[in-house]
């Protein structure tokens, strides 16, 4: 990328190259996966990519709620978001660079159950994510509908009061605090929440639809040359983001 | 003649009436409305005053009739009319709701930031006098789910009283702009948003909340006009001493009655996340000192997660104005699989049923019929379809309340459900309908629209991934989505239907004295048709699509005027903004593909008009 013949023009392109900014949308308070400084594990993975490439990232800060690819990829305001599941429409997603499932949190000691077809979940305080969407549930919550197990379910509403920091984490807390037996959540926000709580994370194995998904980088529809540039990182830096990944606990879909 | 006929349509018995009643009316003996046409509308009573020349409730009267005593405009003139003011508010969202006029003086609500402006009806022009801007909370714009509107104001003892987005009721003097109070009523860090019009009883404003698909718990909030403190609340789930629910509660049917059935109705603590959200509108029956709302849909889980009736979500309620105290209440769509919100308005009117003269409450219901009630009792009379293909339900069964439901039109885990009638926007929105005693007749804003819904479409909110509904909207059996519904009160039929196009009618309505009806369009047609035959008199193409409500009032010169918003947006009204990309039929709850080809037919924008002839 720097190589020409004259010193002088090498120090101009390599300066402008590296002046370039690395555009990355993200939420300022969603750990783990992001926060405004910087502790989430999408924030660790944009710096080793930005870093890798001679940029300096530079964020867009928006919450990852209604409106937030509109707002920011679409708007232009920036041009990578750092997780989208594959087969998301809104946004052009590069080939995974993990995989998770929902997993079930529990105290140690405590009943693991063992799927969502478990009849000793009918007598356990069962909480959830309420997505806040109309029609719309997290997919464990189908599963245990379709089973039967829905008289004790207790919903935390995933956006939560936006004030405090990690809003979702309340489900994670629930299950320290004894407020349920088990908790059902998406894995890499299980794995780091109860990390901080000693909890036990067991994943689910289930092939019923939207149990288990592939995560990749998001960029704009037409943003063909960005994508490639993004797996071609994703390949080259595999053991750095693993590495990352293995430190926020992220289980990985079995 | 038209004096005459104006003189008898007045109300009576005008116990809570304010400094702004009309110069017909008069106290004493109980006035009837003679039919106009030989042999066709049956006797009709209206319960509160009407807006003769100022317009100071977001309907214009308590009732909800939303009709105006109003008759220099007539069937014969209509057609002479045009624009003589025009003001933008510089906001190019949906413009729901409709000004106000008081004391010669015009008042606009916009969109978020939900300034009031003033503007002077005395003078050439029509200037702005002042501007008041409340600087609400900006977070509130990105939560609300429907675009940042405002549905209207109140005005009393001097004050204009409205909601902001973010969870603050506002009392503004009219004369001044200065703020005189500011109540915080809602709190928008957990997804709780206003955007209904506040709505005044007596000395007391009425407020109800948004969000419930977020999960928050519906309510409904009396303040003080004087100084807006809270004089009581109610919710719309939980157990009855939340919901106000005591020993004057008497519901109708025994699937309403019980104790804590805001609680039970639910698994085990899910009332909590129970919605219920009250987004629509408020009546008042100032005879028996009753307010009327209808709530929202059961809040955020999916029917299967919520077996049992989720009450008091998608129901009718009355509440005595002054405590709060439950009187009855009509669920009208247990268990909602379909996102049948049934804030409808509720217009309260005595007609004749089954040869007697009766209190009657009647609901457009979002659901596809015309409910009528008994609105003493809560007795259901009459349930009918007022869009044909309405097929979720055949009926509904007078004995006990209930709908007679087709299963295989339910929404729900892994499941599709194909050719469900009417959508989740409904056969009508919140959009309100309006009532003329001279024909009675009710004129409704439908929609003729149709969903498939199938729950698979892969989505992430807060880094969690889920699968959301894939629900297509497209147009009903008619194959036309919008039409304006001429119904026969009474004898529950359809007399007749326009034809308004592609996409569905989205404006309030308003009947006038004139026998004229007034309404607009989402390509932004402002029409007038015959109160009788429906046949289209007068029609105006405006700057941008209608998704307000039309007014009318008495100018400083004596002069009938009328004024409505054009300024698409809302819901369905979104699809048009620059930023909102047609690709995804499924977007938005299918609602894209419902407006598909909007753009091409208007823009966004922001004006207000006036008309006179």
């Amino acid at each position: 990328m720097c190589s020409t013949s004259s010193l002088f023009s090498l120090l101009l392109l390599c300066s402008v190259a590296a002046a370039d900014p690395l555009r990355v949308c993200s939420d300022p308070n969603n750990l783990p996966f992001s926060n405004k400084a910087g502790e989430g594990f999408e924030n660790r993975i944009a710096e080793l990519i930005a870093k890798d490439l001679g940029q300096q990232v530079v964020y867009t800060w928006f919450p990852q709620r209604r409106g937030f690819v509109r707002n920011t990829l679409k708007a232009k305001k920036c041009d990578l978001i750092m997780g989208e599941p594959v087969g998301f429409d809104l946004a052009e997603v590069t080939a995974p660079f993990y995989r998770s499932s929902y997993v079930f949190v529990t105290k140690r000691g405590a009943i693991v159950p063992t799927g969502l077809d478990d009849p000793r979940l009918a007598e356990l305080r069962i909480g959830l994510h309420a997505i806040g969407d109309d029609y719309a549930n997290v997919p464990p919550a189908r599963v245990l509908a379709a089973n039967g197990f829905v008289n004790h379910i207790v919903g935390y509403p995933l956006y939560g009061d936006y004030r405090e920091p990690s809003p979702p984490a309340k489900l994670i807390d629930a299950v320290a605090n004894g407020d349920v037996d088990v908790a059902i959540a998406w894995g890499p926000l299980a794995g780091y929440f109860a990390a901080k709580h000693d909890l036990v994370v067991t994943p689910i194995v289930s092939d019923a639809p939207g149990m288990q998904f592939a995560i990749g980088l998001g960029v704009r529809h037409d943003d063909h040359a960005r994508k490639t540039e993004l797996e071609h990182e994703l390949k080259k830096l595999k053991p750095k983001i693993d590495r990352i990944l293995a430190d926020f606990h992220v289980p990985e879909a079995r | 003649m038209s004096r005459r006929i104006s003189t008898l349509l007045i109300s009576v018995a005008c116990v809570a009436c304010g400094p702004h009643d009309s110069p017909l009316d008069h106290t004493g003996s109980p006035v009837i409305a003679a039919p106009i046409v030989p042999g066709t509308p049956p006797t009709t009573r209206l319960v509160s005053p009407l807006p003769a020349g100022d317009w100071t409730l977001p309907a214009g009267d308590l009732a909800n009739t939303r009709f105006s005593p109003l008759d220099q405009i007539t069937t014969k003139n209509v057609a002479n009319l045009h624009i003589v003011g025009t003001m933008s508010t510089g906001i190019p969202h949906g413009h729901e709701g409709s000004p106000l006029v008081v004391d010669h003086t015009m008042y606009v609500v916009t969109p978020f930031p939900n300034d009031l402006i003033a503007i002077d009806l005395t003078k050439p022009g029509f200037p702005v006098k002042w501007t008041y801007k409340p600087h609400p909370d900006g977070r509130a714009a990105g939560i609300a789910c429907c675009d940042i509107v405002n549905r209207g104001a109140s005005y009393a003892a001097g004050k204009i009283i409205y909601n902001l987005l973010d969870g603050h009721t506002v009392a503004v003097d009219a004369k001044t702009g200065k703020e005189m109070w500011r109540t915080t009523v809602g709190n928008i860090n957990v997804g709780e948003t206003f955007t209904m019009a506040a709505f005044v009883v007596k000395n007391e404003v009425i407020v109800g909340n948004s969000g419930g698909e977020l999960g928050v718990r519906g309510k409904v909030v009396a303040l003080s006009v004087d100084d807006g403190h809270e004089l009581w609340r109610a919710y719309n789930s939980g157990p009855d001493i939340d919901a106000k629910i005591g020993p004057d509660f008497k519901p109708f049917y025994p699937k309403d009655q019980g104790k804590d059935l805001g609680v039970t109705t639910f698994p085990p603590g899910q009332w909590k996340l129970g919605g219920g959200t009250v987004w629509g509108w408020i009546s008042y029956d100032p005879e028996t000192n009753t307010i009327y709302y209808g709530t929202g849909n059961p809040g955020v889980w999916n029917p299967d997660l919520r077996p049992g009736d989720n009450k008091w979500s998608c129901s009718i309620i009355a509440r005595d104005a002054d405590t709060g105290a439950a009187k009855w209440a009509y669920q009208v769509v247990p268990h909602d699989h379909h996102d049948y919100d049934e804030i409808m308005e509720n217009i309260l009117v005595d007609m004749q049923w089954n040869g007697q003269m009766r209190k009657l409450l009647v609901h457009p219901g979002r659901s596809g019929f015309v409910f009528v009630l008994d609105r003493v009792t809560g007795e259901l009379l009459s349930a009918e379809k007022f869009v044909p293909s309405t097929n979720w339900a055949s009926g509904y069964d007078l004995k006990t309340g209930k709908p007679i439901e087709d299963p295989t039109k339910h929404t729900g885990t892994n499941k599709v459900a194909k050719n469900v009638c009417p959508s989740s926007t409904g056969a009508k929105e919140f959009v309100p309908s309006s009532f003329s005693p001279r024909t009675g007749l009710l004129y409704i804003p439908a929609h003729d629209s149709c969903m498939d819904y199938e729950g698979t479409e892969a989505n992430y909110i807060e880094g969690t991934p889920y699968l959301g509904a894939a629900v297509k909207m497209f147009p009903g059996p008619s194959g036309h989505q919008g039409e304006l519904v001429a119904w026969d009160v009474v004898h529950g039929k359809r007399v007749w239907a326009t034809d308004e196009g592609k996409f569905p009618v989205y404006s309030g309505v308003l009947a006038t004295a004139g026998d004229v009806v007034f309404f607009g369009t989402m390509e932004g047609w402002f029409k007038a048709v015959d109160a009788h035959s429906g046949a289209e008199l007068w029609k105006v193409k405006l700057a941008s699509g209608i998704v307000g409500n039309p007014m009318t009032y008495i100018g400083p010169d004596g002069k009938q005027y009328v004024a409505v918003y054009a300024g698409i947006g809302g819901w369905m009204g979104a699809v048009d903004f620059p930023d909102v990309s047609e690709d995804d039929p499924y977007a938005a709850l299918g609602v894209v593909g419902a407006m598909a080809g909007i753009k091409d037919y208007t823009r966004p924008g922001d004006v207000l008009y006036i008309f006179s002839l």
